[in-house]
């Protein structure tokens, strides 16, 4: 272990920022399959590990499968928790997405 | 919701012979025109429907599951079918795997909320590995039907 190597992991772990921020579901449909593949599309452009929660049920943003269990209706409340070097970046982007309904205004799927 | 309460039952296909998108989709939606669930004469509006929202985007969730789906106005419940291919179907998945396990989905116009607890259960049942993997090695349209029933009273421990 070298003198530097301290300094690193400080760094390491300095950069490891988690936040959250909490949105309600106005999507009419939910979050189903089409939403949840934006959320993941979008999701995994960031390094940040990516999280979502509804009530007690925490769940890999990054994954359609675990998204959906969440069943996510019109009107949920849900917590995304970003962790990473770019996490608050990802929040803005997500929350941006879900604001927008995913872009379902209208649509009928 | 559980499998029981939308799969039909005589839906359940465990021998699919389509190698690409489009004639899956057909062959397995073909399963519910032969189980009578849907008329001949909506069926190609229902399969240009499902083509359609496929092309807003795959259906392929994950772990080699797709989810294809429509809403009709000729169905007044959810319906489902069930297809395995042992192959595997390209699906423009987000993970880039093929799907050997199809659950295609019909439902009315207004009732997203079925059509997500579908999904919920579907999801929540697929995390389960054994689960997954029997239902993509079942040979047989029983095979398929006795693991989703024990999936229902909730035997692989979901």
């Amino acid at each position: 272990m070298g003198p530097d190597d301290g300094a690193d992991r400080v760094l390491a772990v300095m950069s490891e920022q988690t936040s959250q921020r909490t949105i309600v579901l106005t999507n009419p449909q939910g979050l189903h399959a089409r939403p949840a593949h934006m959320f993941v599309k979008l999701a995994t452009k960031f390094v940040s590990n990516v999280e979502l929660i509804k009530d007690s049920e925490r769940v890999d943003g990054k994954s359609i499968l675990a998204i959906l269990t969440l069943a996510a209706g019109e009107g949920s409340i849900l917590s995304i928790e970003a962790t990473g070097q770019d996490a608050d970046q990802a929040l803005d982007a997500l929350v941006e997405l879900i604001a927008q309904n995913f872009a379902e205004e209208g649509s009928d799927h | 919701m559980k499998f029981a309460d939308f799969v039909s039952r005589e839906a359940v296909r465990a021998d699919l012979a389509s190698d690409d998108k489009e004639t899956v989709i057909r062959e397995i939606a073909q399963a519910l025109l032969d189980a009578g669930k849907v008329s001949a004469a909506e069926f190609e509006g229902i399969v240009k429907a499902i083509l359609k929202r496929e092309d807003l985007g795959s259906t392929g969730i994950g772990r080699g599951v797709a989810v294809p789906h429509t809403k009709h106005a000729s169905v007044d419940r959810l319906i489902g079918a069930v297809g395995v291919s042992t192959e595997g179907v390209d699906f423009d998945s987000l993970d880039g795997e093929k799907v050997n396990l199809f659950f295609l989905l019909i439902s009315p116009p207004d009732r997203p909320g079925d059509h997500l607890r579908a999904l919920e259960n579907v999801s929540k049942q697929l995390r389960n590995e054994s689960f997954c993997k029997f239902l993509k090695q079942a040979k047989t349209s029983e095979e398929i039907l006795q693991l989703l029933d024990e999936a229902d009273s909730n035997q692989f421990g979901t």
